[in-house]
C-alpha cells in the first residue's frame, strides 16, 4: 500500500520535472528562433543609423551612435523618393477606400440576402481565388494598353472597384456569424435593407471590416508587380519599386538602401502593430469552414 | 398618367437586393476574370509582338515553341526545386512553432509578433534587406566568417543563389504559423485527457490526437503554398534578376522578361497558360491525394 503511493508520487513528480524541462526548452527554441526573424529588421533599422565607414569597422559595431538621421534625408535627395512616397500613400489609401467598401457591399449580398443561386456562384467567387494572377497579367495589361492607361494609376485602382475575393469571403464569414434575428428585429421597425444594413449589421462587424482593411492596407503598400508592370517612369512609381530603383542606381549605398528600406517596410510594421488583432483574425476566419 | 410600379413579392425584393449589392463583384468577374481568359487564350495564339507591332494568328506556334525551349525548361525546374524545399520548410517550421506556442507559453503575442513580422513585410522589403545581409560586407559572411569559412557571394554564384532564395524564404512561415495555431486552439482538451489518462505521453498525444485532427488545416496550407510559391517572382527580381547564368530563373522570371523586356506578349501569354497548367495539375493532384490522408471525421 505505502509502495504504491510512493511510486504513484515519484511518476508524478517526474512528470512535472519532465513537463518544466520541455517548456524550458520551449521557451528557449522560441526565443532563439524568434529572435533571428527579427533580426533582419533590427539589422535594418541598424544599418540605416550608421556612417557608411561604420559598415566596415572591426570588429563590428553593436549598434551605432550618434545615430545618423541624416542617411534619410541624404537618401530623399538621391532620388525620387518623395514622389514615390507620396504616389504610394495616394494610390493605397484610395485602393483601401475603393476595396473595403466593395468587398462590404458584395459580402453582404452573398450572406444577409436570401436569393436564389446565391451559395452556387460564390463558389465561383471562391473559384477565382484559385487561378494565379499570371493568367490575369497580360490581358489585363492589354486592356489598359488598349485604353491609353499605362504609366497612370488607373490600372492599379480601377480592379478595386470590384471587391476582392479573399475579402468578400472573410466579410461573408463574419456576417453568417450574426444572427438573422437582428434583420427581423430591425424590419419590424420599418427598416430596409440598406438601413438595417448600415445602421445595425455593418456596426456590429467593425472587427472584420478593419481586418479586412489593414489586409488591403499592407497588400496594397506591398504590392510590386502591379505598379512594375504599368507604372514606366519612376516619377509615377510606387516606394517598392523605388527599393528597385535603389538598387539599379545606388546599389552599395547600404547605410542609405537601408534607410529607404526603413521608410518602405514602417508603415505595414506599425499597421501591424496596431491591428496585430485583426491580422489573426482574418487568418482564422480563413480556417474556418464556411 | 402615372406609371405605378407593381410591387415586388419578399422574395423578389430579396433576389433584386441581391444581385444589387453583388453587381460590383459580377462585373469585375466578367471583365477581369472571365474577359481575361479568353483574351488570354487569344493572346497566347497570336504573334502580338508590342515592338513590331504584329498581332496575327499563328495557331499553337507559341506552344510549340515553349515546348523547345530550353529555357522554359529550365525554369520549369528551377521552380519546381523553389518548391519542392520552400512548401515543406514552411510546413514543418510552421506547425513546429504553433506546437511551442500552444503550449500556454506567456509572452504569446510577443512571440507570434516576431515569428509573424517578416511575413507582413514579405516581398521587396525583405529582399532588400537580405540584399544586405547576404552581400560580401554583410551579416552572414561575417557570421560564417568567425568559424573560418569564407562564404561567397550568395547572390552572385549560380551554385549558391537558388540555395540562398530558399533559405530567405522560411521567413515567410507567418501566416501558415498563424493558421495552425488557430487550429491546434480548437482542438478540445477532452481529447488531451482522456489519453493522459490511458497514459500516453506528449509525443503520443501529438502523433495520434493533434496530428490527425490538424491534417485539414495542413491540406489547406499545402495548397495555398504551392499556388504562392509557384508564382515566386519579387524576391528573385530584386536580388537577381534570375541570374546568375539563369541559376534562379522561375517561371514567372520568364513570363515578366518575354512580356515586358522583350515585348513579346503572345509567346509570354502562351508560358502564363503552362504555368497555369501546371498549378492546377499539383492542386488536383494534392485534392485527390488529400482524400487520404485529411481526417475529416471528428467535428465537434
Amino acid at each position: 500500500m505505502t509502495t504504491a503511493t510512493s511510486s504513484v508520487r515519484q511518476r508524478n513528480t517526474r512528470i512535472v520535472v519532465v513537463r518544466r524541462l520541455v517548456r524550458a526548452f520551449a521557451y528557449l527554441v522560441l526565443t532563439v528562433f524568434g529572435l533571428a526573424f527579427i533580426l533582419p529588421f533590427l539589422l535594418m533599422v541598424r544599418t540605416s543609423l550608421m556612417t557608411f565607414g561604420d559598415l566596415f569597422a572591426d570588429p563590428p559595431i553593436l549598434w551605432p551612435w550618434p545615430l545618423i538621421w541624416q542617411n534619410y534625408v541624404d537618401m530623399f535627395n538621391t532620388g525620387p523618393y518623395l514622389h514615390m512616397l507620396r504616389n504610394t500613400v495616394l494610390i493605397v489609401f484610395q485602393n483601401v477606400l475603393f476595396e473595403t467598401t466593395s468587398s462590404v457591399l458584395v459580402a453582404y449580398g452573398f450572406s444577409r440576402v436570401r436569393w436564389e443561386g446565391r451559395d452556387k456562384l460564390f463558389i465561383l467567387v471562391l473559384a477565382t481565388m484559385m487561378v494565379p494572377a499570371t493568367v490575369t497579367l497580360i490581358p489585363q495589361y492589354a486592356g489598359f494598353a488598349w485604353a491609353g492607361m499605362v504609366n497612370t494609376f488607373w490600372p492599379l485602382m480601377i480592379p478595386r472597384l470590384f471587391g476582392h475575393p479573399f475579402y468578400i469571403f472573410i466579410l461573408r464569414q463574419y456576417f453568417l456569424t450574426l444572427p438573422k434575428e437582428l434583420d427581423e428585429a430591425a424590419e419590424m421597425d420599418g427598416a430596409g435593407l440598406w438601413t438595417t444594413m448600415t445602421r445595425v449589421i455593418l456596426p456590429l462587424s467593425k472587427p472584420a471590416i478593419a481586418t479586412v482593411g489593414v489586409f488591403s492596407f499592407v497588400n496594397h503598400w506591398n504590392d510590386f508587380t502591379e505598379p512594375l508592370v504599368y507604372l514606366l517612369t519612376a516619377e509615377n512609381q510606387t516606394l517598392a519599386l523605388g527599393l528597385r530603383w535603389f538598387i539599379h542606381n545606388q546599389g552599395t549605398e547600404y547605410t542609405w538602401m537601408m534607410a529607404a528600406a526603413t521608410v518602405f517596410t514602417g508603415p505595414m510594421i506599425i499597421a501591424f502593430f496596431f491591428a496585430q488583432k485583426q491580422f489573426i483574425r482574418g487568418i482564422q476566419l480563413t480556417g474556418l469552414k464556411g | 398618367m402615372v406609371i405605378k410600379r407593381p410591387r415586388l413579392s419578399r422574395a423578389g425584393v430579396e433576389r433584386r437586393n441581391g444581385w444589387l449589392l453583388i453587381s460590383p463583384w459580377l462585373v469585375g468577374f466578367i471583365f477581369l476574370n472571365f474577359g481575361s481568359y479568353i483574351a488570354a487564350a487569344v493572346i497566347s495564339f497570336s504573334d502580338w509582338d508590342l515592338r513590331k507591332g504584329t498581332f496575327n494568328n499563328i495557331g499553337l506556334r507559341n506552344f510549340e515553341h515553349a515546348f523547345r525551349d530550353d529555357l522554359v525548361g529550365k525554369s520549369l525546374i528551377n521552380t519546381l526545386v523553389y518548391t519542392g524545399f520552400h512548401v515543406p520548410g514552411i510546413i514543418i517550421l510552421g506547425f513546429a512553432v504553433a506546437l511551442l506556442l500552444n503550449l500556454k507559453v506567456k509572452g504569446l503575442p510577443v512571440y507570434r509578433t516576431m515569428f509573424y513580422l517578416p511575413s507582413i513585410t514579405a516581398g521587396a522589403g525583405m529582399a532588400i534587406i537580405w540584399l544586405w545581409m547576404m552581400s560580401p560586407e554583410g551579416m552572414f559572411n561575417g557570421f560564417l566568417s568567425w568559424f573560418g569559412i569564407d562564404g561567397p557571394r550568395w547572390f552572385h554564384n549560380p551554385s549558391t543563389a537558388l540555395p540562398a532564395l530558399i533559405f530567405m524564404s522560411y521567413w515567410g512561415i507567418g501566416g501558415t504559423m498563424v493558421l495552425f495555431l488557430a487550429g491546434l486552439q480548437g482542438v478540445p482538451d477532452h481529447l488531451y485527457d482522456s489519453a493522459e489518462v490511458d497514459g500516453a505521453g506528449w509525443f503520443r498525444k501529438v502523433r495520434h490526437i493533434t496530428v490527425p485532427l490538424m491534417t485539414p488545416y495542413v491540406f489547406l496550407s499545402v495548397v495555398i503554398n504551392v499556388i504562392g510559391s509557384f508564382q515566386v517572382f519579387t524576391q528573385a527580381l530584386m536580388t537577381t534578376e534570375g541570374g546568375p547564368d539563369n541559376a534562379t530563373l522561375f517561371i514567372f522570371l520568364y513570363i515578366y522578361r518575354m512580356g515586358w523586356e522583350n515585348l513579346r506578349m503572345g509567346y509570354a501569354s502562351a508560358i502564363a497558360w503552362i504555368l497555369f497548367a501546371v498549378i492546377l495539375f499539383f492542386t488536383l493532384i494534392q485534392f485527390w491525394g488529400g482524400r487520404r490522408w485529411v481526417y475529416y471525421e471528428y467535428t465537434g
